[in-house]
């Protein structure tokens, strides 16, 4: 049976599978104790949940468990990531480099830092969302600390060459930072042969519960070291101190468990499906895929529905959750910089829709989701101006357009 | 963002969806807004020339479903108006009606000013000078 509202919208967050949930729930009632108690039991036992989370999440990625600190979320993650080494390395230089089409938490901690004297470079992707490695190698100069680049990209799903800029960092001696929020659990990430020295992930992307993230910080090769950035307690090897989440981190652990067993197959069970509903989509006249087809998470899929406007199309496909890249609901009226970022005209950003499926998708879901699409495009563009004008070969680029 | 059921209504059932001849005298046609805004209106009267009133009235609109009802909605106000009745439709009138949150404000200046672009269409067709008192919202 179907049941909607059909969720597709696992970028932003996903459901907390029901095997993490259930390997949670001890961690609340009965086995309470500080992980940071060294005196008594309690404490004794939520060390064990939270050392032995820590190799289930180091077991998937290729760290060590060492390797692990533990934080509220990504975007906590990326915060500690990019102060602490601009603190830490302050007297190797000050330019860091990262990409016009990443997330906020990354954007705006940069901007952040120029107020403290940080030179930062946001360099613009190709077309396709990818960054041109020759670019990226002309960006770096002596006084590079940090090169931060996203694994897998939130709103197109399109995944950079990160093995190839973790040996450019290697090489040149940057450190190199990924956002990897959107990778991990979805697609192998292993920070040795990736050559990432840093990298931020979060456990309610991949099953797990919201809250809960963490920050990997190599310790060998080179050994790296980030300026804490909350005073206290000393935890997490003195990188972030905070009495660490333990159910929290039990499920993410647990999640990460899941992932690593079960990561091949669910990729090509979500490819498969992710390919038929967006080779249906794209059959619609004048749809088109925003960023890389080939570089790419298996189950994000953006496109963009020419002539009609993403905000009045997710009205009609109000039993999909999905998001838009249109921001009409914004006070700024500004479509996605990411769509942006890849010089689309802001009409095709408007009219753009990011499909993310998860673990719990189901075919059904997906033949409602294409049947409801599809209808809601046709009906929107019978009442679309731009539509009839496109169909009377009328540029719309040669219309003196009023601003409001 | 809930939408309140006027919106809805008008979204799922829009009145007048539509194109008139815009060749013919008696048509005015207002299209304001811009693409890369995310929201453009079309909306088009029919004026009866011995009477003066408004016996037809459609659009098309390219944005959310506020600026679709807002349009909807004029067009419905429209018919069986006099021009001079038409030009005293406000947009806060159509806020009010439609329930419309503050952030949407912009949809019913813009039902509001394509209103106007089609009556100084018509009048400019039938030789009166266009209606200089545009309001100024924004």
């Amino acid at each position: 049976m179907l049941k909607l509202p059909v969720y597709l919208d696992n970028n932003s967050t996903t459901q907390v599978d029901p095997r993490v949930f259930e390997a949670m729930t001890p961690y609340f009632l009965e086995v309470y104790g500080n992980a940071a108690s060294k005196s008594h039991s309690f404490g004794w036992a939520g060390e064990e949940a939270v050392d032995y989370a820590r190799c289930q999440i180091a077991g998937l990625i290729g760290a060590n468990e060492k390797e692990i600190i533990f934080t509220s979320g990504a975007t906590e993650s990326n915060n500690l990531a990019i102060k602490g080494v601009f603190e830490m390395y302050s007297s190797k230089g000050n330019h860091m480099i990262t990409l016009t089409t990443e997330h906020k938490a990354i954007l705006d901690t940069c901007k952040h830092l120029e107020k403290s004297g940080a030179e930062i470079s946001y360099l613009s992707v190709a077309e396709d969302g990818l960054i041109s490695l020759k670019t990226l190698e002309a960006a770096i100069k002596p006084s590079t600390i940090l090169i931060s680049i996203m694994f897998g990209n939130n709103e197109l799903g399109v995944v950079q060459p990160i093995a190839e800029i973790g040996a450019m960092c290697k090489k040149h001696g940057v450190l190199f930072h990924s956002d990897a929020t959107q990778a991990v659990g979805k697609i192998p990430v292993d920070v040795l042969a990736d050559g990432i020295d840093l990298m931020s992930f979060t456990a309610h992307k991949m099953y797990g519960p919201k809250g809960v993230g963490a920050l990997y910080v190599r310790r060998k090769n080179p050994r790296v070291k980030v300026t804490a950035q909350m005073d206290g307690g000393g935890h997490e090897r003195g990188m972030r101190s905070g009495t660490l989440n333990v159910p929290g981190i039990v499920g993410f652990g647990k999640a990460c468990e899941i992932a690593r067993l079960e990561m091949a197959d669910e990729y090509l069970r979500l490819k498969k499906m992710r390919d038929r509903l967006e080779a249906a989509l794209l059959s619609i006249e004048e749809s088109y895929l925003n960023g890389s087809n080939e570089h790419r998470l298996p189950h994000t899929s953006n496109i963009s529905f020419k002539y009609v406007e993403g905000e009045g199309l997710m009205m009609g496909v109000k039993d999909i959750a999905v998001s838009s890249g249109s921001a009409c609901t914004s006070a700024s009226l500004e479509p996605s910089y990411v769509l942006k970022s890849l010089g689309l005209d802001d009409e095709l950003a408007h009219s753009s829709l990011r499909f993310g499926l998860g673990r719990f998708t189901t075919e059904e879901e997906i033949d409602f989701t294409i049947k409801t699409v599809k209808e809601a495009v046709f009906k929107l563009r019978e009442m679309s101006p731009l539509w009839e004008m496109f169909k009377e070969g009328i540029d719309l680029k040669s219309i003196q357009w009023s601003e409001h | 963002m809930a939408y309140s059921e006027k919106v809805i209504d008008h979204y799922t059932n829009p009145r007048n969806i539509g194109t008139l001849d815009k060749s013919q005298k008696s048509v005015g046609t207002g299209l304001v807004g811009a693409p890369e805004c995310g929201d453009v209106m079309r909306l088009q009267i029919m004026v009866n020339e011995e009477t003066g009133i408004i016996q037809d009235a459609k659009f098309k609109t390219f944005g959310c479903g506020s600026a679709i009802a807002s349009s909807s909605l004029a067009t419905e106000w429209l018919k069986g108006k006099s021009i001079n009745e038409a030009l005293t439709i406000d947009n806060m009138d159509i806020v009010e009606e439609l329930a419309l949150p503050p952030v949407k404000i912009h949809c019913s200046v813009l039902a509001e000013d394509a209103i106007r672009s089609a009556i100084n269409d018509y009048r400019s067709k039938n030789g009166l000078e266009p209606l200089v008192s545009e309001k100024t919202h924004h």
